[in-house]
């Protein structure tokens, strides 16, 4: 039962990282390929890193769980630090002066 | 922050009583709760990094963290707000599952826009501009967090005033700025 759990989890955590690889491809420019870049990514590990804490608790005694909780404590530093750099690299383009592409307008 | 009832002192007594009083607080019911709270949230920390419960290890983690919260105990807590901390961050708690919900539908919606055949129609990326009606720093780098991590947009500029400029990769993930984020922010920081 648990590991139907944490494989569905890691198969959505890979589903998020593809579109982010496949967003990066094809969309236009440098500040729309940052949208999925920088969180599809997000997503994704916190799913995948919820799977591996999960499976980590199959025998459960208490150094598995002190180690599910330290893998617990990744996810929320890449949940404060993630959008911090995205904005940081937003913020470096805006200084170089990339104009953000736009529709044109028919 | 004393307020001395000083009618007619000379300079210099009254720079060194405000220095003095600048440098040591002597309200300690205002002072103590942060430190308190940092305390327990290194002792925690501690405990989980180091994952030994013998006397020896935990004596030593009580030392070092009494240590650390002494030297920059209002590192975590800092401005103005010293009451109400612990509603406060039963506040923000509630408000976090509803953030992972709104993560959660805006990665669906992006991830339909990226697999979508004829994308290059159904982007129109821009430029959003709006007046926070948030103040205070702390609530203005949460939401401007949250903003970043939903994805569709993304904070380009914020000011200390609440000026706010969002890059939105289509019309549908820029029209809910700032809406009810914003509004959930403000419940959560409100006077108490």
């Amino acid at each position: 039962m648990l590991d139907i759990i944490v494989i569905f989890l890691l198969i959505s955590g890979l589903i998020f990282f593809t579109g982010g690889a496949v967003g990066i491809l094809r969309l236009p420019d440098f500040y729309t390929r940052l949208h999925p870049a920088g969180k599809m990514d997000t997503l994704g590990s916190l799913l995948m890193v919820l799977a591996v804490a999960l499976f980590n608790l199959h025998d459960f005694t208490w150094n598995q769980l002190i180690t599910s909780l330290k893998i617990m404590l990744i996810v929320l530093f890449v949940f404060v630090l993630s959008p911090t750099a995205t904005h940081a690299i937003v913020d470096a383009g805006v200084r170089a002066g990339l104009k953000p592409w736009t529709k044109e307008k028919k | 922050m004393e307020v001395h009832a000083q009618i007619d002192t000379p300079r210099r007594p009254r720079r060194k009583a405000s220095a003095s009083g600048a440098a040591r607080s002597h309200r300690p019911g205002l002072e103590i709760l942060p430190r308190i709270l940092t305390f327990f949230i290194l002792f925690f920390l501690w405990l989980i990094l180091s994952g030994q419960f013998d006397s020896f290890h935990i004596t030593l983690g009580v030392i070092s963290c009494l240590m650390v919260t002494y030297f920059s105990g209002d590192l975590l807590f800092p401005g103005t707000r010293k009451t109400g901390l612990i509603r406060l961050g039963f506040r923000v708690a509630l408000y976090v599952p509803w953030l992972l919900y709104q993560v959660l539908m805006a990665n669906f919606h992006i991830l339909y826009l990226v697999f979508h055949p004829r994308m290059m129609d159904l982007i129109d990326p821009s430029i959003i501009r709006f007046q926070s009606r948030l103040k205070e720093e702390l609530p203005l780098v949460i939401f401007a967090n949250s903003i970043t991590l939903t994805p569709g947009t993304i904070t380009v500029y914020v000011s200390v005033d609440g000026d706010f400029q969002v890059h939105a990769i289509d019309r549908k993930s820029g029209e809910p700025l700032p809406g009810e984020m914003e509004a959930r922010i403000i419940r959560a920081f409100k006077e108490v």
